[in-house]
């Protein structure tokens, strides 16, 4: 079962407390977009065999979104951290590195 | 490389009566495991069910045989040995019921054509309406049908429970309130559709290689020209990704996007019992359906993870879920035990619909995103893939799954017809 800590509250939740909220650090594209950048943003997904950067709702506590970085490969969690960037923080890219040399890169 | 023997003897009662004489020692096997030959017609990766129907059919309608089908594990390991085996074409889209019914009526003499037991079941299979919505819903599906001229009809919660002694129609939180019932709906034996597949295929001098991954897709000139595997390069006219969950690592590889997420979707099944249910039920509102194996074992089989997951095995309290919700529909099973867990990693698109398309790179095509309902399709993809394949345009069973609907907002939505994954 996952446990992933809620950034917003500091508890430890498991998979049963939080609801999958898919890829995160999504662009958004809207009125006066391409037909190419619109469909990109509404259905492609990155969909990675590896380190993987995603939103999570505290659904049954808090309440509050965050974002994870996970391994879809083996299921360890990377760590969590607050909705509110464009890009996960430095230091967590520089941890996943060091666990996953061979990992490409946040993109 | 050294020839190998391929599959020639017709399995039959005569057969068995003669090599029962010789102590069965004069079997051979059902299909050749030759090393790859340096360049094939078409190259098909993955060996699962949609892998080696599409060779097959490629074989058999359209004469191509020089195809090599590549695996990475083990022919028919993947979710074709993974599904809770049920065949159905109730769907209420057009281009969906057209497939899935060209899939299911194959089914019907699969055996007689491929010389090979899959044990097609067609014992039928009902959908219950436990709301109002849901009835509503199912109607529709009844009527739609009606007009596609797949056999549906919508039965009373008496004739349910004549059908399946063995349910509660009575609540507690959902009472039955009729069903959707397809009576040519049902089972087959899923590890023998790959094998009976696998082994025609070799008859026609199709080589199928397991445990070579793909590495890479080469291309020149935007038209694709071969595949780097762990056995070396194959050179290839044209290929065919039919690989489910990994449908995004291969088409990272040929340098395409795909509109894909990949999630995990579990079944497990009961110790066996005495026949007590012989159709397949599924209850969408509480999420879970059930059958009964020729073992005796309860089929049962639930919802996905919401979480992208590559492990092949999903999180345990779906599996409490399904059951809780199940025990309420069948009170019966509430002291079975459970023998065993599994889970599979399928393709899910944003309409729930499949992909059976061209791609950006010339010759190279895709079939994938048959999500949690890829078995009842097996025998209509690998025929409309290979229709796709070997004229290089779709025919009429795939002209709608191609993967530029979603830019052009031409959705197959199975989604909120279901409003369930199916």
């Amino acid at each position: 079962m996952l446990i992933l800590e809620c950034p917003c509250c500091g508890v430890m939740a498991d998979e049963t407390e939080l609801s999958p909220g898919g890829e995160a650090h999504l662009k958004r594209f809207g009125p006066g977009s391409t037909d190419q950048e619109f469909e990109a943003y509404m259905f492609a997904r990155k969909n990675p065999k590896g380190v993987h950067f995603e939103r999570w709702r505290h659904a049954y506590g808090c309440g509050k979104w965050f974002l994870a970085a996970r391994c879809t490969a083996t299921l360890e969690v990377f760590g969590t951290y607050p909705a509110q960037v464009g890009a996960p923080p430095q230091d967590l890219q520089d941890k996943i590195k060091a666990k996953r040399p061979e990992w490409k890169g946040f993109q | 490389m050294t020839a190998q023997p391929r599959p020639s003897k017709r399995y039959s009662v005569f057969a068995l009566a003669k090599e029962a004489l010789s102590w069965h020692m004069g079997w051979e096997k059902a299909w050749a495991s030759p090393a790859p030959k340096k360049e094939y017609d078409v190259i098909i990766v993955g060996a699962g069910g949609h892998g080696l129907a599409t060779a097959y059919y490629l074989g058999k309608n359209h004469g191509i045989t020089n195809v090599a089908v590549i695996e990475k594990g083990w022919l028919g390991g993947g979710n074709t040995g993974r599904n809770t085996t049920i065949i159905r074409s109730n769907y209420l889209q057009d281009p969906s019921a057209a497939i899935y019914e060209k899939a299911r009526s194959l089914y019907e003499n699969l055996s007689q054509d491929l010389n090979y037991n899959v044990m097609f079941s067609p014992r039928g299979l009902l959908m219950l309406g436990q709301t109002h919505h849901e009835v509503r819903g199912y109607l529709r599906t009844v009527h739609a049908n009606t007009l596609q001229g797949v056999e549906t009809s919508w039965i009373s919660p008496q004739k349910v429970k004549e059908l399946v002694p063995i349910i509660n129609i009575d609540g507690p939180r959902y009472p039955i309130l009729g069903a959707l019932y397809q009576k040519r709906g049902g089972t087959a034996r899923h590890d023998a559709v790959a094998w009976g597949y696998a082994r025609a295929c070799s008859a026609m001098g199709m080589d199928i290689i397991q445990q070579c991954e793909v590495k890479g897709v080469t291309s020149a000139g935007g038209v694709v020209t071969g595949i780097e595997t762990t056995k070396g390069y194959i050179g290839a006219k044209k290929v065919g990704f039919v690989v489910a969950g990994h449908s995004g690592q291969l088409a990272e590889m040929a340098g395409f996007r795909l509109p894909i997420e990949a999630v995990a979707l579990q079944a497990l099944v009961s110790e066996p019992i005495k026949p007590c249910m012989d159709v397949v039920v599924m209850a969408n509102t509480v999420h879970g359906y059930m059958s009964q194996s020729d073992k005796g074992e309860m089929v049962i089989g639930g919802g996905t993870d919401g979480f992208n997951n590559y492990t092949q095995r999903g999180s345990f309290h779906h599996i409490e879920e399904t059951l809780r919700a199940l025990i309420e529909t069948f009170p019966m099973i509430s002291r079975l035990k459970m023998l065993r867990q599994w889970g599979g990693i399928v393709d899910m698109t944003g309409d729930r619909s499949p992909l059976i398309s061209k791609t950006p790179l010339g010759n190279c095509f895709i079939n994938c995103g048959w999500g949690t309902g890829g078995f009842k399709a097996i025998p209509g993809s690998g025929w409309a893939m290979a229709d796709l394949m070997a004229k290089g345009e779709p025919g009429p069973l795939a002209a709608e799954f191609d993967m530029w609907r979603f830019k052009e907002g031409r959705f197959i939505d199975e989604s909120v017809a279901a409003g369930v994954a199916h």
